[in-house]
């Protein structure tokens, strides 16, 4: 193209297409002419990824790029941040793809708003794996317009140009125009359709895929930095109740100890009295399910959040248990003991293979072991809070959500306003793990700050208020048996799998596990056993059941990975031979052939279940860990693989237990193949998290019940992994697999984990662990 | 009415006595680098310092406070406070960030009385800080680093 900027038919495609909504506004560039994304999906292309999420996706740049005049590149990151380093890897794909200069890019955090910026529910492993694709096509077409608007000026063929690092140049003659200077230029150009976008070659990447900051002692690259780095290590990071909103009041509520009970009365006298104390008032509860909404109770508002909570210890308050029915009568002790006896039963048969009856019939020796994994509670070192701003019939939120949408729904919903009214402004989260998936607590705030006309309140949960009313970790007995022929090989395998749904929060209790947690690696059951039978007896939900990171991956995996080890022992053979054993041929198994119908939102056709990345990943981890080698007498290692959220993992421990029964954890080697990596240094730092999780899982998580009140109500009682917890060394093996599609990686390091560390015990001292935590155990 | 002296500044404060150092330093002077986690000594989040040494805030009461109080907004400030922030970032320490905070206060406490610190002088000294993301064996490294 060789036309004038000012040529009229250019200005003339401008006018026809101007979409002129700045991401940040009043700034010179904002890109303009919405894309047409919509015409690109067909009705089965809609049904997973992205697109099958609710919001789905967009690739308009004009909604996540903005240039300055200044040559500023303002990036927005529409994810939630919570330790994983999102705002830094969405704002890596974008500049890489775009060609900014890292120190000339900021981020701007999205509100909540999936009409414009597509799904933003921070969840299940899902950012980089649906949104690599539409960044970098959204950078692609902003570099487009960048060098077409250069071409412009220069009169010359776009051909000749191309765009280098935060520039455009004309290779030719070697003149260059910085991309602020093409900023106002490129506005009035059309935002190139899908067909002529052209991205990056892999070499041309200066980012993506490529190993950053200090890796076994050696400096990988300086850039691109961390986004928040600096403000978190000077604490001018904001986190939730760290928002700036002026003149404000602060809140805790006292909630029903018991699921479903409700408010009976109350005496504030004490309350008022505290100095500080500027109001106490009922919030509405909800009856069962309580979904998102607020349990109900009682409000206490004050000039600070100390008054706030010594006001709630002043208050005098009669619960009403008849509504809560038999979850007044919940205790874990119990219960456990029901699932376990119910476990001996056949239940709902969720799949089946062969004749287990006969394959079992003809075993040379049989195995069978039941496993428990308690509830646990998410803990971010963030508790839940959020401030609300409410001035007629409108809301702010400032939160730390993991799902900003469900967030301005909810809240809307409560408040009776338009939803378009309600606006979300995300914060940093001070960690999620699941628990920031449930706005909960951001509806109770705006039920408070309704009070408080145009002054802002913040709701703050106390820790004790986060371990007694959490959405919780299920809770889980899984029962399996084996028949071994005489050669020692599984020809039989029947599991039989119990723990109450998340469904339960949302519906009347089914009672038994839903599609999404099934699949969750239990009918999804890997191995080549000739006769395989699988059962989902009933187990009923008598608490807030909800998601936690890897969710049901946790308990499915604890088991699988316990029994295949304990089968290679009945078997007298070498733990990985076994595994690999019981995988079978490498192949691909069609998620639908094993009943699997949700794989994770994923195409089965294109994210099948491979059973040779799993053969890899466990070769990789026991061979970086030496498997096999010599170890001295109280020493051993243990391993266990899972593959999930579309990504595969394998860990090694090596552990050591002493005479006294302390446990040493000398090393974990831990093999990852989630295909394409965007952002390496994170995901080693997620599987470095991900392994400390997991230990804390296997030693020390465990919050159990007493008539239906949870028994533990902060850190000296519920037990969370502590720098004496951590591995001398942990180490990160990243599979290089670029061909196949992206899988997730913030969750699928965790459920390997406490299978690894309890088979390494095992092999260090010959004490098998079959429930969780470990606790004191090995020191009976 | 309490005194205190927050980051080289003096204030005279309208709180009662047993308020907690962590809500006045938060809530009334509006300095929110300092975190709410636990409120009972239990995670470190809180942690500030006392005339150079790491104390819990949020089980302080503001009458006890009597010193030069230290916040992270100011540790920036302080040599090893800044080589500290500077290996945090050059091992991409900090996942979400809020303990980190807390993590950083009690790391300048420990490199104050020793300079050098072994593996387990290092878990002994922080142990009491918990870390949700994990982050414990880059915090180790960057204490040795700094």
């Amino acid at each position: 193209m060789t036309v004038d900027t000012k040529d009229p038919v250019l200005l003339a495609n401008v006018s026809r297409r101007r979409f002129m909504l700045g991401v940040a506004g009043g700034s010179a560039l904002v890109l303009a002419a919405r894309w047409d994304w919509a015409h690109a999906n067909t009705e089965e292309e809609q049904k997973y990824g992205a697109a099958g999420m609710p919001g789905g996706w967009t690739d308009d740049p004009n909604v996540f790029i903005q240039i300055d005049a200044d040559g500023t590149v303002t990036l927005v990151n529409h994810r939630s941040e919570m330790g994983q380093g999102i705002r830094t890897s969405v704002a890596m794909v974008m500049a890489d793809e775009l060609g900014a200069n890292w120190d000339q890019v900021k981020v701007q955090q999205a509100v909540g708003d999936h009409s414009r910026y597509g799904n933003q529910n921070t969840d299940g492993s899902r950012s980089m794996r649906h949104w690599y694709g539409p960044l970098r096509r959204a950078a692609a077409a902003a570099r487009q317009m960048l060098e077409q608007s250069a071409a412009n000026q220069w009169l010359v063929p776009v051909e000749e140009v191309r765009a280098g690092v935060h520039e455009v140049v004309h290779e030719p003659s070697g003149r260059t125009l910085g991309f602020g200077e093409l900023a106002e230029a490129a506005r009035g150009l059309e935002v190139p359709d899908h067909t002529s976008l052209k991205l990056k070659s892999d070499g041309d990447l200066r980012f993506l895929g490529k190993e950053t900051g200090i890796i076994n002692g050696e400096l990988k690259s300086a850039f691109p930095k961390a986004i928040d780095g600096e403000d978190i290590v000077s604490g001018k990071a904001v986190f939730g109740a760290d928002v700036d909103v002026g003149d404000r009041l602060y809140a805790v509520i006292a909630r029903p100890p018991v699921y479903g009970a409700t408010l009976k009365n109350f005496d504030d006298a004490a309350a008022l009295k505290v100095p500080g104390v500027k109001k106490v008032m009922s919030i509405e509860g909800t009856g069962q399910p309580a979904a998102f909404k607020p349990l109900g109770g009682v409000a206490v508002v004050a000039t600070n959040t100390w008054a706030a909570i010594k006001g709630r210890e002043a208050l005098s308050i009669d619960w009403d248990n008849g509504p809560a029915e038999d979850n007044s009568a919940y205790t874990s002790g119990s219960y456990r003991e029901a699932l376990e006896k119910r476990s001996q039963s056949p239940g709902k048969v969720i799949r089946e293979e062969g004749d287990l009856a006969k394959a079992m019939e003809s075993a040379a020796q049989k195995v069978s072991a039941t496993y428990y994994m308690p509830h646990m509670a998410q803990a971010p070192m963030e508790p839940p809070n959020a401030t609300v701003r409410i001035e007629k019939d409108r809301a702010e939120v400032w939160a730390p959500v993991q799902n900003p949408e469900a967030t301005r729904n909810t809240v809307a919903e409560r408040l009776g306003f338009d939803p378009a009214n309600v606006i979300v402004n995300v914060t940093l989260l001070g960690g999620g793990f699941g628990r920031k998936s449930k706005p909960d607590f951001a509806i109770e705030a705006a039920s408070i700050a309704q009070t408080f006309e145009g002054q802002p309140v913040t709701l703050q949960w106390t820790r004790e208020d986060d371990l007694q009313h959490s959405y919780f970790h299920t809770v889980s007995v899984d029962h399996l048996e084996a028949g071994l022929d005489e050669n020692g090989k599984t020809i039989g395998w029947l599991h039989r799998s119990l723990s109450p749904s998340i469904s339960s929060l949302f519906a009347p209790d089914p009672e038994h596990k839903v599609d999404f947690e099934l699949g969750m690696g239990l009918n999804t059951t890997p191995f080549n056993i000739p006769a395989l039978q699988l059962e989902n007896p009933p187990a009923s939900a008598h608490v807030r059941i909800g998601w936690f990171r890897a969710v049901y991956n946790l308990p499915h995996a604890w088991a699988i990975q316990s029994f295949a080890h304990e089968l290679s022992v009945a078997a007298g053979r070498d733990h990985r031979d076994y595994l690999l054993e019981l995988l079978g041929e490498d192949r691909k198994i069609p998620n639908p052939s094993v009943g699997d119908t949700w794989n994770y939102g994923e195409d089965p056709d294109i994210y099948t279940i491979n059973t040779g990345r799993m053969r890899g990943v466990i070769e990789r981890a026991t061979d970086e860990a030496r498997w096999g080698k010599e170890l001295p007498k109280g020493r051993g290692m243990g391993l266990a693989f899972h593959h999930s959220f579309v990504s595969y993992t394998a860990v090694v421990f090596d552990v050591e237990v002493d005479d006294a029964g302390e446990l040493i954890i000398h090393r974990a080697d831990i093999a990852f193949d989630c295909g394409p990596q965007a952002n390496p240094e994170r995901i080693r730092s997620q599987m470095e998290g991900a392994c400390v999780m997991g230990i804390g899982i296997a030693l020390q998580n465990e919050i159990s019940f007493q008539d239906g009140v949870a028994q533990q109500s902060n850190f000296d009682r519920y037990l969370l992994p502590r720098m004496t917890e951590a591995p001398r060394e942990v180490r990160v093996h990243l599979v290089d697999n670029p061909d196949v599609p992206m899988g997730g990686v913030g969750e699928p390091g965790l459920p390997p984990v406490a299978p690894a560390l309890v088979n390494a015990i095992y092999a260090a001292t010959g004490k098998r662990i079959r429930s969780l935590p470990v606790g004191d155990q090995l020191k009976a | 009415m309490a005194s205190l002296n927050i980051n080289g500044k003096e204030y005279q404060l309208d709180v009662p006595d047993q308020m907690p150092l962590l809500w006045v330093i938060r809530d009334v002077l509006g300095l929110k680098g300092t975190k709410f986690g636990c409120g009972k000594a239990q995670c470190g989040a809180c942690t500030v310092h006392l005339d150079g040494v790491a104390i819990r805030s949020c089980t302080t009461p503001v009458s006890g406070a009597i010193g030069e109080i230290t916040t992270i907004e100011a540790i920036g400030n302080d040599p090893i406070g800044q080589r500290l922030q500077k290996a945090w970032l050059d091992l991409g320490v900090p996942q979400c960030g809020f303990c980190q905070s807390g993590q950083i206060m009690n790391a300048v406490s420990l490199l104050r009385q020793n300079p050098a610190p072994g593996r387990d002088e290092i878990i002994h000294a922080m142990s009491g800080n918990l870390c949700r993301c994990g982050t414990y064996n880059r915090i180790i490294a960057a204490i040795q680093r700094a």
